[in-house]
């Protein structure tokens, strides 16, 4: 008999992975209403940081059918333990449908109840699948192309430049390597006449006058010639300018990929509860769209009602004000506070505007006047989103003068919400892929 | 000597020396005749991964067990299960896992209760003798993981997903109850099936030929199509749907094959439970007695043994049925009883059969493993003192009778019914419906009737059976119906793949 102990651990983990993506694909319908679930009951914070998203899906249809005997009917004898007080003969009322009388028989076995399945999607499944089928618009990727921000990169060495970039280790080589290619000649010429010196001056006397003051003068003549190539090789600079090497930076384009969302909603009287609620929720998307999309996202919100104010999440959505209605107050405080805070190089800038569609009637020309001409051009996207529930679109104040900026800006939409279930597929319609 | 000590961690070292130690006892005391013994270590990660596919260590990928492996890990997490200590694989060699995070105690224990316990019960057992070829699971698993996966390169993952659901859905339905299955093997498999493809057609074209073979044929439309049923649905389906791409009869094949090595499973889950349950209870005292098991490990183990044991009373919120490692050890433990020391009581309730008393409780208990499977068992061996010690009391829901019956509790006059009634329970006739292939329409429309014999006049659940008869039509391409009869062959029910709303549905009144 034998026996092989193994180690397994080092093999693969994850086995399961294929599976449990056919799973989620399978019941992607049930998966995409409980994300809408999560949505609507969530916290903004939470959903956008969690790691984890606990979602529940009916459990009806998650198994596989296959024949079975149903609840009841015929005739059917069961033994069970534990036995307290029963006696053979006993006749005990059937207890209510579904009751526990009958036990455990169809109990679920890990103790989840049948009729709900809940469980995480990890973050990046759940924007998937909560984002499917959504995208930025055209406008904004053309700019992402664009590339409106630059970074220095080190691109080589260059001849010339900034004594702070002097690069001492490049330069040094390069004099290293003049140095030596100027020597090596005269070095060549010094050898030469030294080992002519030293054999004349070792030679014995030829006793032939006229020869031997020859070698006399041809010494002196070396010695002469061996001193100037001396110098010359004493005189070949250290380090000479056409040595020095500079570094050398180049500006290359990055892809922008942090944004900045300013929520601006109309706080005037006229915006109820429901009005606050449906805002609350888009802003929610809004964001979670934007986490999906970019690496950071700041957020501005900006409350107005006769005066804009910037205020914190909290503040946005619950303390109260009263008064009439000036859209142009908001408008204008975004453009301040992107000129402060945000420059266009290297944010992307999505206005999402929400309100029930009142404003006082002079104040159309100033809104159209700053959406239009401060606003479009710095943003990637300004988004318009009207809250009520009983007009239509095109009845409010607002709508009509807005439109006519939506004609001249691709980078402008805008949509209407009567009811809370319109609130997702309107988001949808502004987001939605189009046909280029 | 190797000392196991409470809460001690383990060593590959430990591990082999105690392997040594448990194999000896379970050689020369018991005589356990085993498979060889492969021993895995893993993580609990892999383990979640095992689990999510029944357990086998290689599986064809589907969404069901995504969905299985997310339930585990979701229980996992919350703390409402601890991960099952072993997962034991019947193959020869015998594969079991030890979690990393087990302590010596407990690989100790998952060594006796998988690698001897359920191990000698998988080679010794009748119905895993005939049905399981352990030594060819796992080539075929690989084979079949390997044609799926091919299937969904050249068709698409979601045209196989149909396939697998739909033959997922009858697997209990593609087990020839009666007959041997022949052996499989991956080798042979491949080369076997392309021969297997070529008769089919061949076969096929015979079958629903329609060209006139003469007048002698006229007969021929009366005649039933199978002419006996058939309660192998699968197979069925695979050898004669008239319209089926050969890829398809060989994913079912796949799942029918894989079915049948799971059937006797089905059967023997208390008497597997009960075995390795009561070796490792032996082999762990032996442990402690050989004084390698410290009074801390024995705790330790005592500690968990009792916890896997435990049957909740009916009306007791933990209650999902009897638990077959309680009832299972019992009865083993029981049968050692009877053969040391039967009472009075038990002479005359086994008839003073040969083994009763007997002194020889190792070949007893090896006689019950070898020739019987749960429901047998309980027949055979379901003593009053169980009946008594389980409190077990019966309840008759008949649908005539506005109340429940108690017809028997733990007394004299009730142990004959307890057992008897407990034993059908774990009948898999009485469980699964019976449902066979009762005709084709050869001649028609194709259609197929499949037919439910109904037993105690249980009728089939209404949305599941139009469900799977709607997965049925699928494979078989024609419209399927379903009508259950009673005792007297009379229908009672009837439904239909198409449309539920004119799903015939008639209820015939008795007369």
């Amino acid at each position: 008999m034998s026996h092989i102990i193994i180690d397994r651990r080092k093999n693969s983990k994850g086995k399961s992975t294929t599976n449990r993506q056919r799973f989620l694909k399978r019941v992607k319908q049930q998966v995409n209403d409980a994300v809408k679930d999560v949505i609507r009951d969530g916290k903004i914070g939470d959903i956008v940081n969690s790691k984890d998203k606990k979602i529940k899906i009916p459990g009806k249809g998650l198994n596989q059918p296959t024949f079975g005997h149903s609840k009841d009917g015929g005739v059917r004898d069961t033994v069970r333990p534990g036995n307290k007080d029963f006696n053979q003969g006993d006749r005990i009322p059937r207890p209510e449908e579904g009751g526990g009388g009958t036990g455990g028989k169809k109990g679920s076995k890990d103790g989840i109840g049948e009729d709900e399945f809940s469980f995480s999607l990890t973050k990046e499944e759940f924007l998937d699948l909560f984002f499917e089928d959504l995208e930025l618009p055209d406008m904004i990727k053309k700019n992402i192309a664009k590339l409106d921000e630059w970074e220095m990169q080190r691109a080589g060495f260059s001849v010339d430049g900034n004594q702070s970039r002097l690069n001492i280790k490049q330069s040094m080589r390069q004099a290293r390597g003049r140095k030596i290619g100027l020597r090596s000649p005269k070095k060549r010429k010094l050898k030469k006449y030294e080992a002519e010196l030293k054999l004349l001056k070792d030679s014995v006397t030829t006793y032939d006058e006229e020869k031997d003051a020859e070698i006399t003068t041809r010494i002196a003549e070396l010695e002469k010639l061996i001193a100037t190539v001396k110098r010359q090789i004493k005189a070949i600079p250290f380090l000479d300018d056409m040595d020095l090497r500079y570094n050398r930076w180049e500006k290359v384009p990055i892809p922008t990929t942090q944004a900045v969302m300013f929520g601006i909603m109309d706080v005037s009287a006229s915006m109820g509860e429901w009005e606050k609620e449906m805002a609350k929720r888009f802003f929610m998307l809004m964001l979670l769209f934007l986490h999906y999309n970019y690496e950071r996202v700041d957020i501005v919100w900006i409350r107005h009602h006769m005066q804009a104010k910037e205020v914190d999440e909290d503040e946005f959505f619950h303390s109260k004000e009263t008064g009439g209605t000036i859209v142009s107050s908001a408008l204008e405080l975004m453009h301040e506070v992107i000129k402060d805070r945000y420059p266009v190089e290297s944010w992307n800038i999505f206005g999402c505007q929400i309100s029930d569609g009142d404003n006082w009637y002079e104040d159309n020309v100033n809104a159209v006047e700053v959406l239009q001409n401060k606003i479009l051009p710095l943003s990637q996207y300004f988004a318009y989103v009207e809250v009520d529930q009983r007009r239509a679109a095109g009845e409010s104040d607002l709508w009509g003068p807005y439109e006519s900026v939506k004609a001249n800006s691709k980078k402008m939409e805008m949509s209407i919400v009567n009811d809370v279930t319109e609130i997702y597929p309107v988001f949808r319609k502004l987001f939605e892929k189009r046909e280029v | 000597m190797i000392k196991v000590d409470s809460g001690q961690e383990w060593t590959f070292d430990k591990l082999n020396e105690i392997y040594a130690e448990i194999e000896t006892i379970a050689k020369e005391k018991y005589d356990l005749n085993v498979y060889p013994n492969h021993l895995e270590v893993i993580s609990s990660e892999q383990m979640l991964d095992a689990y999510s596919a029944v357990g086998l260590p290689i599986f064809y990928s589907h969404w069901t067990f995504g969905e299985q492996f997310i339930r585990e890990l979701e229980a996992y997490r919350r703390g409402r299960m601890g991960l099952a200590y072993e997962i034991v694989i019947n193959s020869s060699p015998c594969i079991a896992y030890l979690m990393e995070e087990n302590t010596m105690m407990m690989q100790t224990l998952v060594i006796a209760h998988a690698s001897f316990g359920h191990n000698t019960f998988f080679k010794n057992n009748y119905l895993f003798k005939q049905w399981t070829d352990a030594e060819g699971i796992i080539d075929y698993l690989k084979y079949a993981k390997k044609y799926i996966r091919k299937c969904e390169d050249r068709y698409g993952v979601n045209e196989v997903e149909a396939v697998l659901d739909a033959a997922h859905s009858l697997q209990v339905y593609g087990v020839d109850k009666y007959r041997r299955p022949s052996r499989i093997s991956a080798a042979t498999e491949e080369k076997n099936r392309k021969d297997r493809d070529a008769y089919v057609q061949q076969n096929l074209n015979v079958l629903w030929s329609t060209i006139p073979k003469g007048d002698t044929d006229v007969a021929d439309v009366e005649e039933h199509f199978p002419s006996e049923p058939q309660e192998n649905i699968l197979y069925f389906i695979e050898k004669n749907a008239p319209r089926l791409d050969e890829w398809k009869r060989e994913v079912i094949r796949i799942v029918r094959k894989i079915s049948q090595y799971f059937h006797p499973q089905r059967q023997l889950q208390l008497m597997n439970e009960g075995c390795a349950t009561f070796f490792h209870y032996k082999i762990m005292h032996d442990l402690y007695d050989k004084g390698i098991m410290t009074d801390g490990a024995m705790m330790e183990f005592l500690h968990s043994h009792t916890g896997v044991v435990k049957q909740p009373d009916f009306n007791h919120p933990h209650f999902s049925g009897i638990n077959p490692y309680a009832l299972g050890w019992a009865m083993y433990k029981d049968i050692e009883r009877i053969s040391m020391e039967p009472t009075e009581e038990d002479i005359a309730w086994f008839h003073n059969q040969d083994w009763v008393g007997n002194g020889d409780y190792i070949k007893n208990i090896k006689w019950a493993i070898e020739n019987f499977k749960d429901e047998s068992f309980i027949q055979q061996f379901l003593s009053p003192k169980i009946i008594r010690d389980f409190k077990l009391f019966n309840v008759r829901d008949d649908e005539d009778d506005p109340k429940l019956e108690v017809t028997g509790i733990h007394n004299t006059k009730g142990y004959k019914n307890i057992r008897d009634a407990l034993a059908k329970q774990y009948n898999i006739g009485y469980k699964v419906p019976d449902i066979q292939v009762y005709d084709v329409d050869k001649w028609g429309d194709r259609s197929m009737t499949l037919r439910h014999y109904m037993v105690d006049g249980k009728p089939l659940d209404r949305e599941s059976t139009v469900d799977t008869l709607r997965y049925i039509s699928f494979l078989w391409g024609y419209d399927v119906k379903i009508d259950s009869v009673d005792e007297n062959d009379e229908i009672r029910v009837g439904y239909q793949n198409y449309d539920q709303d004119t799903a015939l549905d008639i209820f015939l009144e008795d007369n």
